[in-house]
C-alpha cells in the first residue's frame, strides 16, 4: 500500500519556505509529519523545486532519524533508552514492548497499525523507564498494559 | 500592547504591569513543563478553571500555567500564591479539595504536602530539603511566569537587561562585563564565552550570526528544554544582548525536533517580542538590527557538535569539519559565528543586571555562577537542581537528591553524558567545577548526572555508551567510526562471556588513539565512559574476564535466574507469566527454571511475590538444570 503526499500539499510546504535550499531539512520535516513517510517521487519534486541533487537529498534522508523513506505505521511507539531509563531498566521494557506488538525496533507492522522506534531521550526521566504511544506516556507499563492500549489502536 | 520605542517605554510599562498585578490575590500556578505534562498537568489547569468557575472565584483567583519548577519526581506540582503553599503529585481528583479548603478557607490539604522520611509536612516550596540547597538563579523565574506571555516576564523585570545594555553600554562594554564574569559555556565545552564573543567580534567582516545551541542531545539531561519551554524570553533577552556586543544582526536558535513543546513557546516569545518591538528593526530605539529564525533539528546527536550544528542550519547533513579556522572566524556561511548553550545565553542578562562582580562571588576559582544539572536515575528526588559550582557531589546526590531509594547502596554518578565517566563513591566530595571533573576524568559536559546504585554494571554501562556513540558516529574519520566499533566490540564480548586476557589494555590503547585522533569532540571525548570505568571499576572488569561473573547481575549471559527451593511456595505465578514456558511445577511442587529454556527476561523475579523472595540472580558459575518432574 503505498501512500503519496497530495502534490498540493507539496506546493504549499516549499511554498512556505521560497526555494530556501538552507531550509531542506525543515520540508522534509514537515513532508515526513503530515505523510508518515518520504517517498521517492516527492523528494524528487522537492529536488527539481530546490534545486538540490537528489543524492544530496537521499544523503540529508538516510542521516537524520527524523525521515522514514518506509511508511511508518498509524501509531508511533516509541521506547525511550536514555540513560537514566536505561540505569532503571529500559532494556526489559524494550523486551517487553517487541513481545505486546510483535514488532522489532525501527519496523513496521505488516498492518501499518505500529511503528516502534526507540529514542535517546524523552525528558521525563521521573517517570524512567518511559513508553509513549502517539505521544502519551507510560510510565514502566506492564506487557498486559502494552497489549491493552494496543488493542485500543486501530 | 503597544510597540515599545524606547527603554523609557520598557520601564513604563513594567511599572504599570506591577502596578496592575495585586500581589495579595490567590494565584493557582500549575507546573507545565513536558515532565508535568506526562503527568496530565494540562487536566490539572482545566480542571481548575472549571472548578474555580464552579465555586464563583473567577474574579478573585488567577491561574498560571508556568514553566518547569524541578522537582520532577513529585510532578504535577501546584504552588498557591500568596502563600506559596506547595502541592505536590497533584491529580485532577484532588482539584475541588484544593480549591474549597486552600482557596476559600486558607487551610491547608495536608495529605499533598510535601513529606520526608520522618512524617514532618513541609509547607513552602522554598523550604523542601529539594529546593532548600539550590540556588536557582537562572531557573527560578520558570515558576513564576506564564511561559507564553510575555507582559509576566517583563513584569518581573525582563528586558531590562536588554535595556541598560542598548541605552547605557558601548557594545565593547557588554563584551568586557561577560568577559570579567569568566561565565564559561554550560553545553560541554566550558570555553568563555567573553573570550569567544570577542574572537567573532573581532573578526573581519559586517556580517555576523549568533546562534543558541538547543540540540540537547545527551540522553537523560533536559535542563535546556526546561529553560526553552518555561522561560524563552531569557535565553532571547541574552542572544539579544550578546548580538548587540558581538555585532551580529541575524540569530538562530536551533532546537531538535524532539521538543515541540519548546518549538512552540519559543515561537510564541519571538512573535511577541517582535510586537513589543524588543526584536526587528531598531529595537528599543537604539538603532541596533537583529532578529531570529528557528530551525528544528531532525534527530542526530552529532548535529550538536558546533561545527556540524553550522552545516546542518545551511540544510546539509549534519557533520563535523575540522576546526583550523575557528567558527568565530569562518563559520555559518563563512562567516564569523558565535555559538553558545541555551544556559550560557539566559545567564547574560543577570550578569548585565547585576554586574560582573556579583557572578564572581558565586562559584569557585576556576568555574564561577551555577550549573543546571538534570539529577536522574537511581536517586529519590528525580529533577532539575541549580547548584553554585563548587557544591560536592554528595551535598547534590543525597541532600537534594534524598539519596538511594529502596534502601540500595550508591554505586556511582556520570556526568557530562556520552563524554563523561562514572565517578565512584571515594570521589562523592569532589566539587562541582568544570576542571575538577575533568582531572577526575569526567566532564562537566552539558549537565547530565546520572545516579548508579549497586544493580547496575559499570562494565554495562560503558557498553550503552559506546553503542549510542557507535550509532551516532558520523562516519567521517577513522578514529571515530572505525575505533568506537572496535571499542564496543571488545566489551560486548566481555559482556558476552567471552572476555579475554589483554582485552582491558587493548581499550585503552584503542582509546588513545580515538582521543587524540578523532576530528570533533564525538570521538575526542567517546573514550571517557570506558577509560573512567576501567579506571574505578577496574575489579568489575576482571570479574567479567576472568570469573565470567557480572556482581552486578545485569549481563544476560553472564547471569541465571534460580528459584531457591526452600524459598519457593508454588504459586504458580511465575510459571504462569513465563514467556518461554522455562518454569516447571504445580501446586505443593517446587519450581524449577529450566536454563536452557530461559531467556533471562527478569519476569520470574518481579512476579514472585515480596514476602516469598524466591527468585534470585546467580553470576559467576552455572547451574544445570533440566525439567524435574515429580
Amino acid at each position: 500500500m503505498r501512500q503519496e503526499v497530495a502534490a498540493s500539499a507539496v506546493d504549499n510546504i516549499l511554498s512556505t519556505y521560497q526555494g530556501d535550499k538552507s531550509a531542506l531539512i525543515q520540508i522534509l520535516l514537515e513532508v515526513q509529519r503530515q505523510n508518515r513517510w518520504l517517498p521517492k517521487e516527492t523528494l524528487r519534486k522537492i529536488s527539481d523545486s530546490l534545486g538540490v541533487p537528489l543524492t544530496q537529498i537521499y544523503h540529508v534522508s538516510t542521516f537524520y532519524k527524523a525521515f522514514s523513506l518506509l511508511p511508518k505505521g498509524r501509531h508511533s511507539v516509541c521506547v525511550c533508552m536514555g540513560t537514566a531509563c536505561q540505569v532503571r531498566g529500559a532494556p526489559r521494557l524494550l523486551d517487553k514492548t517487541i513481545e505486546a506488538l510483535g514488532v522489532k525496533p525501527g519496523r513496521t507492522s505488516p498492518d501499518l497499525r505500529f511503528s516502534l522506534d526507540t529514542v535517546n531521550c524523552l525528558g521525563c526521566c521521573a517517570l524512567g523507564p518511559v513508553i509513549t504511544l502517539d505521544g502519551e506516556y507510560h510510565s514502566n507499563p506492564s506487557k498486559k498494559k502494552i497489549e491493552d492500549l494496543a488493542a485500543e489502536c486501530k | 500592547m503597544p510597540t515599545l520605542k524606547t527603554p523609557q517605554d520598557l520601564e513604563r510599562l513594567r511599572k504599570d504591569l506591577s502596578a496592575a498585578r495585586d500581589p495579595k490575590k490567590p494565584c493557582v500556578t500549575v507546573c507545565s513543563g513536558t515532565g508535568c505534562h506526562a503527568y496530565g498537568c494540562d487536566k490539572i489547569s482545566e480542571a481548575f478553571q472549571a472548578e474555580i468557575k464552579k465555586q464563583g472565584l473567577e474574579k478573585k483567583v488567577d491561574i498560571r500555567r508556568t514553566g518547569c519548577h524541578g522537582f520532577c519526581e513529585r510532578g504535577t506540582l501546584v504552588v498557591v500564591f500568596p502563600d506559596e503553599v506547595c502541592y505536590l503529585r497533584v491529580k485532577p481528583e484532588d482539584v475541588p479539595e484544593i480549591v474549597s479548603t486552600t482557596l476559600k478557607q486558607n487551610k491547608l490539604v495536608e495529605r499533598l504536602l510535601y513529606s520526608d522520611g520522618d512524617g514532618k509536612k513541609i509547607t513552602h516550596e522554598g523550604e523542601i530539603p529539594f529546593y532548600k540547597h539550590q540556588n536557582r538563579i537562572v531557573f527560578g523565574s520558570n515558576r513564576l511566569l506564564d511561559p507564553k506571555k510575555i507582559d509576566e516576564y517583563i513584569a518581573l523585570g525582563g528586558y531590562s537587561a536588554l535595556a541598560k545594555a542598548l541605552s547605557g553600554m558601548t557594545p565593547k562594554q557588554v563584551l568586557d562585563e561577560v568577559k570579567k564574569a569568566n561565565l564559561r559555556g554550560r553545553g560541554g565545552g566550558g570555553f568563555p564565552a567573553g573570550i569567544k564573543w570577542e574572537v567573532t567580534r573581532n573578526a573581519p567582516g559586517d556580517v555576523k550570526y549568533v546562534i543558541v545551541n538547543a540540540d540537547e542531545g545527551d540522553p537523560g539531561a533536559y535542563m535546556d528544554r526546561s529553560l526553552l519551554e518555561g522561560n524563552p524570553h531569557s535565553v532571547l533577552e541574552g542572544l539579544i544582548i550578546g548580538a548587540y556586543a558581538i555585532g551580529a544582526q541575524q540569530g538562530y536558535v536551533y532546537v531538535r525536533q524532539e521538543y515541540p513543546l519548546a518549538v512552540e513557546n519559543l515561537s510564541v516569545a519571538l512573535k511577541q517580542a517582535r510586537e513589543n518591538g524588543l526584536l526587528g528593526k531598531n529595537i528599543l530605539g537604539s538603532g541596533f538590527d537583529f532578529d531570529v529564525k528557528v530551525h528544528r533539528g531532525a534527530g542526530a546527536f552529532v548535529s550538536g557538535e558546533e561545527t556540524a550544528l553550522m552545516t546542518a542550519l545551511e540544510g546539509r547533513v549534519g557533520e563535523s569539519r575540522p576546526k583550523y579556522v575557528y567558527p568565530a572566524i569562518k563559520g555559518l556561511y563563512g562567516k564569523p559565528t558565535n555559538i553558545n548553550n541555551v544556559e550560557t545565553w539566559a545567564t547574560v542578562p543577570l550578569i548585565i543586571n547585576k554586574g560582573a562582580d556579583w557572578f564572581t562571588g558565586i562559584g569557585t576559582q576556576g568555574s564561577k555562577g551555577t550549573k543546571i544539572f538534570s539529577l536522574v536515575g537511581k536517586v529519590n528526588n528525580t529533577g532539575l537542581v541549580e547548584v553554585p559550582m563548587g557544591m560536592t557531589l554528595r551535598e547534590v546526590v543525597f541532600d537534594i537528591g534524598g539519596g538511594i531509594p529502596n534502601g540500595k547502596k550508591f554505586k556511582g554518578v556520570q556526568t557530562g553524558g556520552p563524554s563523561g565517566g562514572v565517578l565512584p563513591d571515594k570521589l562523592l566530595d569532589l566539587k562541582v567545577d568544570f576542571d575538577e571533573l575533568t582531572k577526575a576524568g569526567s566532564m562537566m559536559g552539558s549537565g547530565g548526572m546520572i545516579v548508579m546504585d549497586e544493580e547496575n554494571c559499570m562494565v554495562d554501562i560503558a557498553r550503552y555508551f559506546l553503542h549510542f556513540l557507535a550509532e551516532e558516529s558520523c562516519g567521517k574519520c577513522v578514529p571515530c567510526r572505525e575505533g568506537i566499533y572496535q571499542m564496543l566490540k571488545i566489551v560486548d564480548r566481555i559482556c558476552a562471556g567471552d572476555g579475554r586476557d589483554g582485552d582491558s589494555d587493548l581499550l585503552q590503547e584503542i582509546a588513545e588513539v580515538v582521543r587524540d585522533a578523532s576530528l570533533c569532540a564525538l570521538g575526542g571525548t567517546a573514550p571517557n565512559p570506558v577509560l573512567s570505568t576501567i579506571r574505578y571499576f577496574k575489579d568489575e572488569y576482571d570479574a567479567h574476564i576472568w570469573q565470567k561473573e557480572c556482581p552486578a547481575g545485569v549481563c544476560k549471559s553472564l547471569i541465571q535466574y534460580f528459584i531457591v527451593p526452600e524459598k519457593c511456595k508454588a504459586c504458580l505465578i511465575c510459571l504462569r507469566n513465563c514467556p518461554a514456558e522455562a518454569i516447571t511445577g504445580a501446586k505443593n511442587q517446587v519450581h524449577v527454571i529450566n536454563q536452557e529454556k530461559c531467556t533471562k527476561c527478569g519476569v520470574c523475579l518481579e512476579v514472585c511475590p515480596t514476602k516469598f523472595d524466591a527468585v534470585t540472580k546467580l553470576s559467576g558459575r552455572k547451574i544445570h538444570t533440566q525439567a524435574v518432574t515429580a
